[in-house]
């Protein structure tokens, strides 16, 4: 990571657990989706800034433009939800939150103290979009279909569960 | 550009590509009757999972997709079990099926087809990635399945929480993964082996950070298997779920959990137990997790009143005793763990089976509502005691082999180096938890068997219901007297995972 880059991770870092914690903090519902927007919108730019552009794409298209768009429209077509207040802690937010500290403040410093991420350090090719491209059409062709097997499942699912029972 | 496919053999798939179209043709089947086709619909589905058996018997191993898809010894013999496990709880859901979900009958079978379709796909993969994929394709469907009854808020409740805990699993799981494959730049769990092993011999000071990753995965996988502290949500879902999807839960979600735990942690890090000098020994965390399940998991039966949260402590007591012979990492320990599972697979779903008519017809899971069972269903009381004895452990029956032949491959494998003595603890530990185990177990059929008065009820002969406690009778009973032709099959396993004897 070049100097220049370092400024743009911190605040892009800020804003993502700022926001992070926000939408786990706040009371109406519809503030919170607005914000987890903004949390997503900042982990795409810290894909960018590690050349993983074709995951940051992935991230605003789906994550922004499809999942939290959605989440909006099922929270304001809900009556009533956007105007009530909501409670997102219970009894035992601060053990929770102790045993969070706990366990970034290890694997912190866990990541720090090693120096064996050769593996890591193989340069990314010149065209890593096409690359993923190529590879989910070849050798990850599998689990790719298995994918949407996966999502087939989820919708079934989903409006199973979310259907209105007739008499 | 060259678009190069891997090696592809379709007979390789045969069985999950099949099985697949048939979870869609079953869903098609029920709305193309417009929802009255009765049970016919379950009829349907044990037709597939029969005709995937069937295939499944021809199909021959070696790759089908490169590393994402090859079948070994295990592959095909902990698919049996996924068939058999969804077979006995789709035929044991008929109840259900007729009278509390009969508007979705054809969503909740596909969704149980094609939960086992990913479980399927889960025992073939060698990597990472479709690894992960089949584990999400296991659960997913279940999730809905657990909330299938909409309008019960133990149901919802056993959903949402299985939901939770299931997204909070694979996150663990996921991080602990992204860690493996920051050290070893591949997903392919045999080249992770390699090239952890030069890595780790390399860096041998900072050994750290592949345990950070082992606790990771052992967590994450620790939620599958309901191994304590990670069982909590066991109870709560095998409760409030449809009895069916409860049983389907603790044995085929259990196995698939098996699977997983067995590619990632022998395939891909079988480095890491065998270098016991390294703090990254992944043996000593499991086996500490698999001492709390058997204890834990028996004493908190004990004091359990409703039969489905006792057979939820008890599958975690029994996961506890699975994972000892996982521990053995010998020329026999994973065949035990396969035979072991394969009793269990009898043994549970048919318990679990009778808990299902029974609820059925009376509304109730409480096991004081079994008393006097015994004089009115001589039929059901008597399976369901030869399943409890099973389950506890008795000769001749085969629950009794399955916890010799895990016990005998831990002595094993403590009696080939002195570094895995703890074993004999562990053993130790799984000895005396049995004999206390069998205290709930007997608690159940001195319900059913001596009590005083006649039991209201009286459970009557169906099909299919009663052929699946039949099939789980027959099971328990034959492979008890001959576990032979089992281990049989089961013995080529540890070979396919590189396991030779020390």
């Amino acid at each position: 990571m070049d100097a220049s880059v370092g400024p743009v991770f911190w605040i892009l870092a800020a804003v993502t657990i700022l926001s992070g914690i926000a939408v786990v903090s706040l009371k109406n519902i519809f503030h919170c989706a607005l914000f987890l927007i903004l949390c997503l919108f900042s982990v795409a730019g810290i894909y960018i800034l590690l050349h993983a552009e074709f995951l940051a794409a992935a991230q605003v298209l789906i994550y922004v433009g499809a999942v939290a768009i959605l989440m909006i429209f099922a929270i304001m077509l809900t009556s009533g939800l956007a105007s009530r207040t909501i409670k997102q802690v219970n009894k035992h937010a601060l053990t929770a939150l102790f045993a969070c500290v706990l366990f970034v403040f290890v694997v912190i410093g866990l990541i720090f103290k090693s120096n064996v991420w050769n593996w890591a350090r193989v340069p990314l090719p010149e065209d890593n979009v096409m690359t993923i491209g190529k590879l989910l059409m070849t050798k990850y062709m599998l689990p790719f279909e298995v994918v949407s097997v996966l999502l087939l499942a989820a919708l079934i699912g989903a409006i199973t569960l979310a259907r209105e029972e007739e008499a | 550009m060259d678009f190069q496919l891997p090696h592809v053999d379709f007979r390789v798939m045969a069985p999950e590509l099949f099985l697949f179209a048939w979870a869609l043709v079953v869903i098609t089947f029920d709305l193309g009757t417009k929802r009255r086709s009765g049970s016919a619909t379950g009829y349907v589905a044990l037709l597939g999972l029969v005709i995937t058996g069937v295939i499944l018997s021809i199909t021959p191993e070696g790759a089908g997709f490169g590393a994402m898809f090859y079948n070994d010894a295990g592959s095909l013999f902990f698919k049996v079990i996924f068939l058999g496990a969804a077979f006995m709880a789709i035929g044991s859901s008929f109840g259900i099926m007729e009278r509390k979900i009969q508007h979705h009958r054809g969503e909740f079978l596909g969704l149980i087809l094609l939960s086992t379709v990913g479980m399927m796909f889960l025992a073939s993969s060698n990597e990472l990635l479709s690894l992960y994929i089949g584990l999400e394709l296991t659960t997913i469907p279940l999730f809905v399945c657990a909330a299938f009854f909409k309008d019960n808020r133990l149901s919802v409740e056993a959903g949402i929480k299985y939901l939770i805990v299931g997204a909070m699993s694979s996150a663990l799981l996921l991080y602990g993964i992204s860690f493996l494959y920051g050290l070893s730049g591949t997903t392919d769990l045999l080249q992770m082996r390699v090239n952890i092993a030069t890595t780790h011999l390399t860096f041998r000071e900072i050994g750290l950070l592949p345990m950070l990753s082992v606790v990771l995965l052992v967590a994450g996988l620790g939620f599958k298997l309901a191994l304590p502290p990670f069982h909590q949500w066991a109870p709560d879902v095998y409760e409030g779920a449809p009895t069916p999807v409860a049983a389907f839960l603790s044995v085929g979600s259990k196995a698939a959990g098996l699977v997983a735990f067995a590619k990632i942690m022998i395939n891909g890090l079988q480095v890491f137990y065998e270098d016991i000098m390294a703090p990254n020994d992944w043996g000593l965390l499991v086996g500490i997790l698999a001492g709390a399940a058997m204890v834990w998991g028996n004493v908190a039966a004990v004091r359990q009143t409703n039969i489905k949260r006792m057979l939820a402590f008890s599958s975690i007591a029994q996961a506890g005793y699975i994972m000892i012979g996982m521990l053995a990492l010998n020329d026999i320990g994973l065949s035990s763990v396969s035979f072991y599972m394969f009793t269990y697979l009898f043994a549970n779903m048919g318990a679990f089976a009778i808990v299902a008519i029974f609820e059925d017809k009376t509304g109730s899971t409480q096991i004081k509502s079994y008393s006097g069972l015994a004089r009115t269903s001589p039929f059901y009381a008597a399976s369901m005691s030869v399943f409890m004895l099973s389950l506890a452990g008795i000769p001749p029956l085969a629950g009794f082999f399955a916890k010799y032949y895990v016990f005998a491959a831990a002595i094993k494998m403590a009696g080939s180096n002195e570094i895995h003595q703890w074993l004999y603890w562990l053993v130790g530990v799984g000895l005396i938890t049995s004999v206390f185990a069998l205290y709930y177990y007997a608690n159940v059929i001195k319900t059913m068997y001596f009590t005083p008065d006649e039991s209201p009820y009286k459970l009557p002969l169906s099909l299919p219901g009663s052929a699946v406690v039949l099939i789980g009778l027959v099971g328990v009973i034959l492979f008890g007297l001959m576990p032979g032709p089992v281990m049989d099959f089961a013995s080529a396993i540890p070979a396919a995972f590189g396991l030779i004897a020390p």
